[in-house]
């Protein structure tokens, strides 16, 4: 694109003050590479927590009958393992990307605000160890699923507060973040990187960090309501005093399924980069694929009725949700034929990344089916809050926004570390994570349509084939996962050196002007984009 | 028709697949929605499977060309890449199908919605109110009502320390009381909650509908004939969620009829219609309210009322789960003076999982709460009449 060559940036490798080290550089980094790294250990940390929890999960479900768990416990173990995925995995995931690559990819030497991306990270922490910790406390952790819904909630003991502080800290934590990504897209982009001409990954985080800004305070309201609920005698949820715990529902749902798409926003980005690289062919449709990430983006503000089909909200309410929720088909189908497009007479190679981005394509749009089939108000009536659901939402999130993340991890990693990933390895992990999710997801789908209802730690016997089929598939899939620790590690230790653009059909600035690894401050003289 | 034919291919095959997997004689490997016993089911049913073709048809399309490029638009059998990167015609057709495929699915379902939500005219309206973790059903107009608790045992269900007994062929979907309706008459729910949020969740009748506290929602179904039809509680709602199912039994209506007139003669407070505001306020009670109860038939009464509903929580040992569920055993409530428990029986307690439990009858209070005063640890000697009861409630 610019004519620096990548070997030119090395030297801007800055000596002019002492970087500080071990605990220091971690504990007051303002780098965003730093950061980035930070942000994708700790989701990675969080993944395995989630995970094991899943697990547990799993296997009281197994067979009928309480085996290891009591009710209350598993309860718990669905509601936690449902937040720390969310927060703790897959958003702190995506913020670790946005901040290693998103100056990278406008030509820009950092973040806007570095501090602030330092105390955004070192907010997420505590806020994690406050959800893990009050497992331990009297009460056990919140049981009431991670939607938190009341007067459930307001039941329950000391760990109710200390998962409403979680969500406020990382509430605040999410805000400074967007505010940081916004800023810095419109403001530190090299000469001659026009919107128009940016990569897909950083369209997406700029649309999801309007999201964020838009409904993290949303969410921080109906947890207030909650916490004076709960200890100042208000009745904001509780029809006793005036109130309605409905209410409560339109407010998290209307933070609720923007927060989907603040999953899998960037998911599409990077998706969006890896198949034209992978393709040798430059994607098609870029221009619909931007509107079709700000159409998803607005309509997720209109379609939150759509979980809360079985309240019992008025037949137009019911109508509006189906038919707004409809619609999100069109520009998600746009970019499924867009990514396709770009593959239709490439060259393609199937590296993991490529194989990972190909799962994510038929999988996610599995999970889009499945939601289509949900949109219809009558039939999400027979399967709501069953196993179709849960099915549904892990098809969208599991081989949607995580099998992404992989596909960035193993595309990035050689940029990152300077090294290669191990190849085989990488491959024996998309096909153990590919075969497990799918042995563990999709017969989730016919619990469901035989009405097994979800959050039980028990069910009846009609229901036990096709558990026992999903344990054995998570299974598989959660010990899988330790192939991508051990293979990102590996890697960092291994002594392939990889090249500066280890991909032939890669064209981006971190790919086109930075070495591999990518030196520690980059671009601090900017690049001109032609 | 034709649809029909693919459709039991289709689940055939699926079946086929499943037995290879090697499936056992009797394995349940259900891969579609319930038989629909009801019109509205009916219409769920067939709006799922419309849905579904769409969606199978456009998968098989949109993927049999991304594998068809997969294995023939590869470097390895020397592909070379194109440079096309947009057409606008394309681009606006694959954007219009998609809507008109969509317009075409909302307008069955929008009919089906409008049906869903005409609950007018019904022949009869049971009120439900769901509680943790039971159902009441409350019939309006017959002057019936009772509630349907969880009829497995919990010996089927615990196998902490060793494997449990042999499990019931409905275990976890049977209830003490089914609910009963007539076949072929519109029935009209009224769900509320006197809690949590709990859903009232019959596949077969195409009924899923929240219960909410405070709030008086309404549904309706009508069973195309007789037959029983289950279902749990589809909402979160505490420890014992998976153990609240629902039991619907439809009969023919002259055999409703008799079920009726069984239930008053059992149920002498509820007898005259007009008399069901009262019972509201003074749930049944089929004996003498002045009749005078020994401790030890108290205790005998009250010991299966605790079964019932208090273990789930305060455990058959009194022993509670601490803190959220605390211990009946050595309780200063439960030792402490009778009117103290009395009114947190009825009251419940704000905050907590204890609920009221107001809707039990006198002489089920009085043995439940004579039950815990004198059982495990407990003796305070003190046995509680109806009566007394009764009076409390006031």
């Amino acid at each position: 694109m610019s004519a620096a060559s990548p070997a030119h940036d090395t030297h801007h490798d800055d000596h002019a003050h002492a970087h500080p080290t071990g605990l220091k550089r971690w504990l007051f980094t303002t780098n965003h590479k730093d950061i980035g790294t930070l942000y994708l250990w700790f989701a990675l940390a969080m993944f395995f927590t989630g995970g094991v929890m899943a697990l547990l999960i799993r296997a009281e479900l197994f067979q009928p009958g309480l085996q290891f768990v009591n009710p209350e416990f598993f309860n718990s173990l669905t509601t936690v393992h449902g937040l720390v995925m969310v927060f703790g995995a897959i958003m702190p995931a995506w913020v670790g990307f946005a901040n290693w690559l998103i100056p990278m990819q406008i030509g820009a030497a950092d973040m806007a605000f570095p501090r602030m991306n330092n105390w955004s990270f070192w907010l997420v922490v505590p806020a994690a160890i406050l959800l893990v910790a009050s497992f331990f406390v009297p009460g056990g952790a919140a049981a009431s699923g991670w939607t938190l819904y009341p007067p459930l909630i307001i039941q329950q003991g000391i760990s109710i507060d200390m998962t409403i502080l979680a969500v406020h800290i990382l509430g605040a934590s999410s805000i400074m973040g967007s505010i940081n990504i916004i800023t810095t897209i419109l403001n530190l982009r090299a000469p001659g990187m026009t919107l128009m001409k940016m990569p897909l990954f950083v369209w997406t985080w700029l649309i999801t960090a309007y999201l964020l800004i838009a409904v993290m305070p949303v969410l921080a309201g109906a947890v207030t309501m909650l916490l004076t609920d709960r200890h100042f005698g208000t009745s904001f949820f509780n029809a006793a005093g005036g109130g309605d715990p409905t209410m409560f529902m339109h407010i998290f749902w209307f933070f609720g399924h923007p927060e989907v798409y603040i999953m899998i926003l960037p998911a599409f980005g990077v998706v969006s980069a890896i198949i034209p690289a992978f393709a040798r062919k430059p994607l098609f449709g870029y221009a619909s694929m931007v509107y079709a990430t700000a159409s998803i983006a607005i309509l997720s503000f209109i379609v939150w009725g759509h979980h809360m089909f079985t309240v019992g909200m008025p037949a137009a309410g019911n109508l509006f949700f189906m038919y707004a929720t409809m619609l999100i088909a069109v520009p998600t189908g746009v970019k499924v034929f867009n990514w396709i497009a770009t593959m239709w007479q490439g060259s393609m190679t199937f590296e993991t990344p490529m194989l990972f981005s190909i799962g994510f394509i038929c999988l996610f749009t599995i999970g889009g089916f499945s939601g289509l089939v949900l949109a219809v108000t009558p039939v999400d009536i027979t399967i709501h809050n069953t196993y179709y659901v849960v099915a549904h939402f892990h098809y969208v999130l599991v081989s949607g926004a995580l099998f992404s993340l992989f596909a960035g991890a193993y595309f990035w990693l050689p940029k990152f570390t300077g090294k290669m990933y191990n190849e085989s390895l990488g491959k024996l992990h998309f096909w153990l994570s590919v075969i497990g999710f799918n042995i563990a997801f999709f017969p989730q789908h016919f619990l469901g349509l035989a009405g097994m209802p979800r959050r039980i730690p028990d069910y009846a016997l009609q229901f036990a084939e096709w558990n026992m089929w999903s344990s054995i598939g998570a299974f598989i899939f959660g010990f899988s996962q330790l192939l991508f620790l051990y293979n990102v590690i590996e890697c960092i230790r291994s002594s392939r050196k990889a090249a500066d653009n280890p991909w032939e059909g890669a064209d981006t600035l971190e790919w086109t002007h930075l070495p591999s690894p990518a030196p520690y401050h980059s671009f601090e003289t900017a690049p001109v984009v032609k | 028709m034709g649809l029909d034919m693919i459709r039991k291919a289709f689940r055939n095959a699926a079946l086929a697949a499943a037995l290879a997997a090697g499936a056992s004689a009797n394995a349940a490997y259900d891969v579609d929605i319930l038989p629909p016993a009801s019109p509205i089911a009916q219409q769920i049913y067939d709006l799922h499977w419309a849905i579904m073709w769409v969606c199978i048809v456009i998968f098989f399309l949109v993927f049999g060309a991304m594998f068809y490029s997969i294995l023939k638009h590869r470097k390895s059998v020397g592909a070379k890449a194109a440079h096309f990167h947009e057409n606008t015609t394309v681009e606006v057709i694959w954007t219009v199908i998609p809507f008109l495929i969509l317009v075409g699915m909302a307008y069955p379902a929008t009919k089906t919605v409008l049906d869903m939500k005409d609950a007018s005219n019904p022949d009869l309206t049971i009120k439900v109110t769901a509680f943790q973790w039971a159902w009441e059903y409350d019939y309006l107009q017959d002057g019936v009502k009772f509630n349907s608790l969880l009829a497995t045992p919990r010996s089927q269900i615990e196998e902490w320390e060793r494997k449990g007994e042999q499990k019931n062929p409905h275990y976890l979907l049977e209830v003490d009381k089914p609910m009963v309706v007539p076949a072929g008459k519109k029935v009209r729910l009224l769900i509320t909650s006197n809690d949590v949020i709990h859903g009232w969740y019959v596949p077969q009748l195409g009924i899923n509908q929240y219960g909410i506290p405070g709030f008086v929602k309404d549904t309706w179904f009508k069973a195309d004939k007789p037959g029983l039809y289950r279902g749990q509680c589809s909402q979160i709602c505490g420890k014992e969620h998976g153990y609240m199912p629902i039991v619907v039994v439809a009969k023919a209506p002259e055999e409703y009829a008799a079920w009726v007139k069984e239930q008053k003669a059992n149920s002498p407070q509820a007898a005259a219609p007009a008399q069901v505001a009262v019972a509201a306020a003074a749930p049944a009670a089929a004996e003498d309210p002045n009749k005078k109860w020994s401790l030890d038939e108290l205790k005998a009464a009250g010991e299966k009322v605790y079964a019932a509903n208090c273990a789930a929580c305060h455990q058959p040992t009194g022993k509670g789960m601490p803190p959220a569920f605390p211990a009946l055993d050595g309780s200063k409530v439960v030792n402490g003076p009778k009117a103290a428990q009395l009114a947190l029986v009825l009251g419940g307690k704000q905050g907590t999982a204890m609920a009221s439990f107001a809707r039990l009858s006198d002489s089920e209070l009085a043995g439940v709460i004579t039950y815990t005063r004198n059982s495990w640890g407990n003796k305070t000697g003190e046995a509680i009449q109806p009566a007394e009861v009764k009076a409390a409630r006031k």
